[in-house]
Formats: structure tokens, C-alpha cells, sequence
């Protein structure tokens, strides 16, 4: 067994990559895939509070790479999901106590006993970001229908194509208001994608739930926590319809175009 | 006529070849304002450059090769050589060292001497956000220019592709450079010291288009077949 390694960044700060992370990582554990998250934010740590296992923390990815744990020590296993481990960022150091050659080492390490690797990356274009992706198998670029988060994924995607190795990308849109798309007042799906020419693997919805959801570490439900289940399967090579965020519009057909292929 | 020294037309003027064995310089500049004064009216005005291989030249012996031709109404611009002793002499006396322009030599890109303005790079990827591109020549993307990237282009800039980013041609002062893409969009579009913005309008729709100074002021015309 060999685990795909998937980084999940976005270049802009609060567009939703530790809520993707803690959701796709619980979605593909419940598909019974081995799964092991890193957050990879080292100095602003927050996937182990998404992911409900703060209180549980003793070692963690710095403690790793500085050898004074075990990587089983610092991997910390979900509540619910017993294929499903953390390994959770220092909060005390920066970006500098692990390098991109220590990150290919642990995720090395990781991947004989695991279907995925996720690794959160933290904002930004430099170090963390660098670590973030050095192992990386697979780029999810998360991004919001907004020009700010739109300008900072091209930034981010460009960085990446610049690389020595061509990594895949694809693109998970999230807090989409279909009101407000409809009104004009955010970009569409179709702008984001002209923008980012980058294929996109979902489309989550804006979901008050997901505040509710991290605060109390829980994963989701509703239709956020659906779209971030179908990306799950959709990663895992299933054929998943996008789900249809607008009653009245053609959103679906608009995506099928966009995969080339006849989606529901 | 020997062959000590040749004379022959270039595109910056005349070329002045002299053989770097060819002999005494006293002689050879003599041989040279002779060769000069055979066909007096024909070089007059001309624009000399100097070619003497790795012959070292001292000050006073290119200053007086440089009185000769002046008399003669020539001016001389530029030596070329491979001697260091010669390159510091001619620096010293204000003269180019090189018959290729200062910022041409920046280019790496071999030029047809015929034509001009040939000079440019050619980019086959779209540009993303934060990426810059300056080029003193013409610049070409095949591919789009996103919001958040940049050209900076002595020449004209084509975008064979959408352009969104910022666009400056003929950013050292050429008004007549051009911007032409596929979908005109930019941020912000400079030409020379022109500048101007794109209008707010959701529902055009794409065409090519060519932005160019006209009647002091930056203007947008579709490309017509």
C-alpha cells in the first residue's frame, strides 16, 4: 500500500483549507480509507482543533523532525474514525523548524501504511507553503467565489507550475451563495474557473454549519458537509454529479461542460 | 590598393577595418585620410566605426586618427577590439566599444542585422498572478496575462490569449508601440506615458483588439480582417 499525498492550499488566508482538510480526511476515513492528516501551519495550529483532539496532543510534527518522538507518537487518532490520525503543527516555533527535505521524510514515512497523506498548508507563498507542498503527489487549490482569494490561488498556482516537478492541481470552490452569484454580486463558477484554468473537483456551498461544525470539532452535515463528501469520492475515482446549488439555474450543466463530460 | 585597411558601409555607417600587423599607425592612418580623400564628398558626413582587432591603441593615436577623420568631416563613434589597452582608450575618449547598442546587448537573441526592431521574447505559458515580465524589445505571450501580472515591454506587447493584467509598451518612451490580444482587458494600459484603464462592462463580449496612441490619447480599435 502506497498513500497519494494531497496538500490542500489556497495562498489567502480564511477561504476555508482546515475545514477542507478536516472534512475530506473524515470523508475518506468513512469511505474506510487509511488516512492521516499533517498540519503543515507550524505556529498557527488549528486542524487538531477542527479535527476535535486539541486536549489530546503531546508530541507533534516539530517534536518529529527534531527526533524526539516517534512519528506514531505525535499521530493522534480521531474519536470517531479509528483509520484516521493527526499529526498535529508545533505551536511554539515557526516555519523555519522543519524544512521541505524533513516533510518528504515524514510523508515517505507515512506512506507505506496509508491510502492518503493530507497535508494542510499554511497561507502564504513562502516557507510553510514550501513545505507544504514539497511531497505532494496532488494540489487541491481551495479558493471563494471572491477576487481577492481568486487573485491569490493564480499567484499560488503559477508558484506551482514554476516547480521542478509537475504537480496535478485541481480546484474546490467554497462558500459559493448561489444568491449572490445569481445577483451579480459574487463570481461565478465560470469566472473562477476562466480565471484559474484549473479543473474543478467541487463546488462547496456557503454553510453556517461549518462555523457550528469547527468550534465544536465535529464534521459536517448538510450541504456543505455533502459536497465536501462527494469531493471524497471523487478523489477516491468515483463519478459524482455536482450537486445542484440553484434551483432555478443551469449550474449543473454549466459544471458537466466544464468536466467535458454529461453530469446529471 | 593594399588591404591593410578596408572600408566598407554598415547599417550604423562605415566600417574602418585596419590590420593589426598592418604596420606603423602613423603610416596606416595616412594610408587611410588618403584612401578618404580619394572619394572626399562621398564619406563626408559619415558615421566611422573602427575595427583594429588586437592592435593596442594609445591616446594620442586614436585621438589623432579621430582629428584626421573630423577634418574630413567624419565622425568617428565606435571602436571595436579585442585589445583591453584599446577598449580603455577609446572609453576614455567617449566612444562606444561595441557596434550593438547598450540595451540591445542585454538580449541574448540573435537578429537578423536587416531588420529592426525584431528584438522580444516570445512566452508560451499563461501568465499568472505576481509573475513580471520586462523586456526591452517586444514581448509575446502565447497564452493569457492574468490579473496580477505584468509586461513591461520597450516594443509592442501581443497576447494571444486574454489580457487582464497591467500592460506598459513602448515603456521607454516609444509612442508608437501597440498592444494587441485576442481579448483586451487589462487592468491598467500604458503606452509611453499614456495610461488608461478598461472599461467597466460585464457583458462584452471578447474580440481582438489593438490599443494605440492616437491623437494624444490611448484608444482600442478591433482588429479588422
Amino acid at each position: 500500500m502506497t498513500a497519494r499525498v494531497i496538500t490542500i492550499t489556497s495562498g489567502k488566508g480564511g477561504v476555508g483549507k482546515t475545514t477542507t482538510t478536516a472534512n475530506l480526511s473524515a470523508a475518506l476515513a468513512s469511505l474506510n480509507k487509511r488516512v492521516v492528516t499533517i498540519d503543515a501551519d507550524i505556529g498557527l495550529r488549528n486542524l487538531d482543533l477542527v479535527m476535535g483532539v486539541e486536549n489530546r496532543i503531546v508530541y507533534d510534527l516539530v517534536d518529529v523532525v527534531e527526533k524526539r518522538c516517534k512519528l506514531r507518537q505525535a499521530m493522534i487518532k480521531h474519536k470517531r474514525y479509528p483509520e484516521l490520525y493527526l499529526i498535529p503543527a508545533a505551536q511554539t516555533r515557526d516555519k523555519t523548524a522543519v524544512s521541505p527535505a524533513q516533510m518528504i521524510e515524514v510523508i515517505n514515512e507515512l506512506r507505506p501504511d496509508f491510502d492518503f497523506v493530507l497535508v494542510d498548508s499554511p497561507a502564504g507563498i513562502e516557507r510553510g507553503f514550501r513545505n507544504a507542498v514539497a511531497g505532494a503527489d496532488e494540489v487541491l487549490i481551495v479558493t471563494n467565489p471572491e477576487v481577492s482569494a481568486v487573485r491569490d490561488a493564480d499567484r499560488i498556482v503559477g508558484l506551482i507550475e514554476a516547480g521542478e516537478r509537475k504537480i496535478p492541481m485541481r480546484l474546490i470552490i467554497n462558500r459559493v451563495k448561489p444568491d449572490m452569484v445569481r445577483k451579480g454580486e459574487m463570481l461565478s463558477i465560470d469566472d473562477v474557473v476562466d480565471i484559474l484554468s484549473i479543473k474543478p473537483i467541487g463546488v462547496v456551498p456557503d454553510d453556517e454549519g461549518i462555523l457550528i461544525g469547527s468550534n465544536r470539532g465535529e464534521l459536517l452535515n448538510g450541504r456543505a458537509g455533502e459536497a465536501f463528501r462527494n469531493i471524497a469520492r471523487r478523489l477516491n475515482g468515483e463519478e459524482v454529479p455536482f450537486l445542484n446549488l440553484d434551483g432555478n439555474s443551469n449550474l449543473l450543466q454549466r459544471i458537466a461542460r466544464l468536466f467535458g463530460g454529461s453530469g446529471g | 590598393m593594399d588591404d591593410v585597411i578596408a572600408i566598407k558601409g554598415i547599417k550604423e555607417g562605415l566600417l574602418l577595418t585596419i590590420k593589426p600587423d598592418g604596420g606603423e599607425w602613423m603610416e596606416l592612418t595616412t594610408k587611410v585620410t588618403s584612401r578618404i580623400d580619394q572619394q572626399a564628398a562621398f564619406f563626408k558626413g559619415a558615421r566611422v566605426a573602427l575595427d583594429v582587432g588586437d592592435r593596442p591603441l594609445r591616446p594620442h593615436e586614436l585621438e589623432s586618427l579621430q582629428a584626421l577623420l573630423s577634418r574630413r568631416e567624419l565622425t568617428l563613434w565606435a571602436v571595436v577590439s579585442q585589445s583591453a589597452t584599446t577598449n580603455t582608450t577609446a572609453r576614455n575618449l567617449g566612444l562606444e566599444t561595441s557596434l550593438i547598442p547598450e540595451h540591445e546587448q542585454m538580449e541574448t537573441v540573435e537578429v537578423d542585422p536587416q531588420e529592426t526592431g525584431t528584438l522580444g521574447i516570445v512566452i508560451d505559458h499563461t501568465l499568472r498572478s505576481g509573475r513580471t515580465i520586462r523586456n526591452r524589445g517586444n514581448v509575446i505571450v502565447i497564452g493569457d496575462v492574468n490579473p496580477g501580472a505584468e509586461i513591461v515591454a520597450g516594443g509592442n506587447v501581443i497576447v494571444w490569449g486574454k489580457l487582464r493584467g497591467r500592460v506598459h509598451a513602448g515603456a521607454e518612451g516609444n509612442e508608437q508601440a501597440v498592444v494587441c490580444a485576442l481579448d483586451l482587458m487589462p487592468t491598467q494600459l500604458r503606452i509611453a506615458g499614456y495610461i488608461t484603464t478598461s472599461p467597466d462592462d460585464k457583458r462584452r463580449k471578447p474580440r481582438p483588439e489593438m490599443a494605440a496612441v492616437r491623437d494624444g490619447r490611448i484608444v482600442a480599435e478591433m482588429w479588422k480582417d
